[in-house]
């Protein structure tokens, strides 16, 4: 049970890094190695109603959700891919070849001692347990399709938050989390949220009190180790009146020849005065197909913030969302996405301004490198009947080398003119020029042109909280110095 | 005590020759002044020898301390000792100058070694206070914005915190006022007594009283035409090129 794959070794060097910067913060780095696995619980391969029900069945769960994962189903058959607007490449994902779940058993252990050997070496080796223990105020570590561990300091325990899987929130506190679950993102919202809706597992439900503001981050890490695998996590997150919440997700997955999918729906609720900073980082291997769907309602003052730096990959498409239902309410997307060789980041953002007073931000950086494509896709709504609505989306492309490919396409439907828009959108080149400039000064060509992306992202980078913005930057860097050939 | 010799050298750009087989050769501690019309190739000797990519040295070679640096990396060839002040250095946006270098220091030191970095800012600050450098530039990206003197002063102060053995300085007194013109000669008076070899282009005879040349070459259509001491710098601006003209044609 316990043979390590290592298709690459990245681990050695980059363990002489971490130990030579004492700010290491996260480390999604050394994400290339997988272990061979028996799973208890398997889904076997390709979709059909047998596999819901299995899915189903497997974590014992009310008959609504039943009801609710057939339904998708459903939608999922009936839906076109949407190739009509997005690309091609979608084409390529076999449904009838991927796993839909997998698992070596049911409950998430409180304490690393009790995680199965393998899965805990796994997240020793991404360094979860460390940074729980530096700064974070609770951890969900999912493996494939479940999560191995998970646990919340008791500080804030004590407070009221919940942190808990699907599976387990669903069960145990239907009260709070059923009258928000797929309410955020109906089910047919498109192809991939009917997916998730069908075969979802894992993710992490979280409710926040009323007027409690958690104080440190709350993490989940979304492992996949399995070849042919689909990662399909759910994530809805409730902050109560005045509830304030960080929450950070990472994610990696060994790099297969074989294409696997995460496709992941997260809905976010902020009520009265609430605030929810919510921040990604990461870094999938090439061979992944990430269909992300991403969106939250703030209400009357709330704040939501989506935080969103895709690296790495086959295919990304998310464009996280704010629906601003009551007045006053703030949204922004801060998204930074680097398409290396043989990526594509199609990533963006929507606003949805639905109340008086309510302000959007967008800033969106892309940086394409070699034979990387960059799309971005936003849509800015704000209807005739509003007033004092504002929104400012700034998109800043950065290329590196002529091959790159870099498209925006923003759809910004502003009537009305009690309200205010400001678009601005840039192209840039690191020129050769640069390049030999910050040569001359000792530095290798990798390491100049990792110098230019951390530059051109910086003034994004620096407002993340510091690990953040350090790992961001480890994982460029280890992209840049790759991409030299 | 090292060496920058460079021997019959011939560069193009594509099928274009630019410099046609130029030989010179610089010791540590020595001021060498290059001067000549616009165009006939100061800068693309320079850029060349630290290792430009569009430039191809089609014959010739480059020692340093007697081994070539042909072969070599911009970055290789950097971190041996040489150093180019830019005639119009780029500007890298969203880079702070004391990241960039700190990263240039580091690139510097040896496997595993570890940077100090209050060592690092005590040394950046005291070179930018003798350059007469606002602190408040560590923050700024590296020429973004700067006016044209405040960039070469830039290429000063990475000079002095990177210590290189050579400097070729392409036109670093063009944009400088009077008071930066003396303040960034007495930057490089102060290298040189610690055994920095300088290649100087210039336009301009006011730079070299300040730093005064062992010796003066004359470069037309890509050769050293007429080398001399500095007393060829006063005359030149006294007669201009047409006289080296002249001479040559007589010749
Ligand atoms: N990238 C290039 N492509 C084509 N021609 C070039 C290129 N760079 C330089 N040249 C040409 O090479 C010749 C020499 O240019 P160079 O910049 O070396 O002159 P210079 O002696 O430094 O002039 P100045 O005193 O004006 O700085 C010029 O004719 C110039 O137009
Ligand atoms: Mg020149």
């Amino acid at each position: 049970m316990s043979d390590v794959t290592e298709t690459e070794s990245l681990a050695a060097p980059l363990a002489d890094e971490a130990a030579a910067n004492p700010v290491s913060g996260i480390d999604q780095t050394a994400g290339n190695f997988s272990y061979k696995m028996d799973y208890e619980f398997d889904a076997g391969t390709g979709l059909s109603e047998k596999t819901v029900r299995y899915i189903s069945s497997v974590k014992k769960e009310a008959p609504w959700i039943l009801e609710f994962r057939l339904n998708a189903l459903k939608q999922f058959l009936a839906k076109p891919m949407p190739t009509h607007w997005a690309t091609k490449d979608l084409e390529n994902i076999n449904f009838d070849k991927i796993r839909y779940y997998l698992a070596s058993g049911q409950k998430p252990k409180r304490t690393w001692d009790e995680v199965p050997d393998d899965i805990k070496k796994t997240f020793e080796r991404l360094g979860i347990p460390e940074q729980e223990r530096k700064f974070l105020a609770g951890v969900e570590a999912q493996f494939d399709s479940e999560a191995a561990y998970s646990n919340i300091k008791d500080v804030v325990a004590k407070q009221g938050v919940i942190f808990a899987n699907s599976t387990e929130a669903l069960r145990e506190h239907p009260e709070i989390f059923r009258k928000y679950f797929g309410k955020v993102i109906p089910t047919g919202d498109n192809k991939f949220s009917a997916l998730n809706s069908a075969v979802f597992s894992g993710g992490s439900f979280i409710y926040v009190p009323k007027g409690v503001k958690v104080a440190h981050p709350l993490q989940a890490y979304f492992r996949i180790n399995a070849e042919n695998f689909g990662q399909f996590e759910r994530t809805l997150i409730i902050c109560d009146e005045g509830a304030e919440l960080t929450y950070m997700e990472g994610c990696t997955a060994p790099k297969f020849s074989t294409s696997t999918l995460h496709s992941a729906v997260v809905e976010l609720v902020a009520l009265k005065g609430a605030k929810i900073q919510y921040i990604t980082v990461q870094n999938w291997a090439n061979n992944v197909f990430n269909l992300v769907t991403k969106r939250g309602v703030a209400h009357e003052e709330a704040e939501i913030k989506w935080i969103d730096c895709n690296i790495g990959s086959r295919l990304t498409m998310k464009y996280p969302g704010v629906v601003l239902k009551g007045r006053k309410a703030r949204g922004e997307v801060i998204s930074i996405a680097l398409a290396n060789d043989g990526q594509h980041q199609d990533t963006g953002a929507k606003m949805i301004h639905a109340a008086d007073e309510t302000t959007s931000n967008i800033v969106a950086k892309s940086i394409s490198v070699g034979q990387g494509r960059s799309t971005y896709r936003g849509v800015v709504h704000i209807p005739k009947h509003l007033k004092g609505c504002k929104n400012n989306t700034e998109c800043d492309a950065l290329l590196i080398n002529t091959n790159s490919r870099t498209d925006t396409y923003p759809a910004i439907t502003v009537r009305g003119d009690a309200n205010s828009v400001q678009h601005e959108a840039s192209v840039s080149k690191v020129s050769e020029e640069q390049i030999f400039y910050m040569q001359q000064r000792g530095l290798t060509e990798g390491q100049a042109m990792s110098l230019s992306v951390n530059g051109f992202v910086n003034d994004l980078a620096s407002q993340f909280p510091m690990e953040y913005s350090v790992e961001l930057k480890r994982l460029i860097d280890l992209e840049m110095e790759g991409s030299v050939g | 005590m090292s060496s920058l010799e460079i021997k019959d050298l011939h560069v193009s750009i594509g099928e274009k020759q630019i410099v046609k087989g130029l030989t010179l050769t610089v010791r540590s501690g020595e001021v060498h002044a290059i001067m000549g019309p616009n165009g006939t190739g100061k800068s693309t000797l320079a850029k060349a020898v630290a290792g430009h990519p569009s430039f191809t040295i089609t014959s010739g070679d480059v020692l340093l301390d007697g081994r070539s640096i042909l072969a070599m990396q911009p970055d290789e060839r950097a971190r041996a000792g040489l150093f180019l002040a830019f005639q119009y250095p780029s500007e890298i946006p969203g880079v702070s100058i004391a990241n960039f270098l700190r990263a240039a220091v580091q690139a510097r030191m040896g496997e595993g070694e570890e940077l100090d970095a209050t060592g690092y800012y005590k040394r950046l600050y005291s070179k930018m206070d003798l350059l007469k450098i606002d602190r408040k530039f560590t923050s700024r990206a590296i020429n973004d914005g700067f006016s044209g003197g405040e960039k070469k002063r830039c290429e000063i102060l990475q000079m002095a915190m990177l210590e290189p053995k050579f400097a070729l300085m392409d036109e670093t007194d063009s944009g400088l006022d009077i008071d930066a013109l003396r303040i960034v000669a007495d930057g490089v008076n102060a290298l040189r007594s610690t055994n920095l070899g300088v290649l100087m282009i210039t336009h301009y005879q006011r730079l070299l009283g300040y730093i005064v040349p062992d010796h003066v070459h004359v470069m037309w259509d890509g050769r050293i035409v007429k080398s001399g001491d500095k007393s060829l710098a006063l005359e030149l601006e006294a007669k201009g090129y047409d006289w080296v003209k002249k001479e040559l044609v007589r010749a």
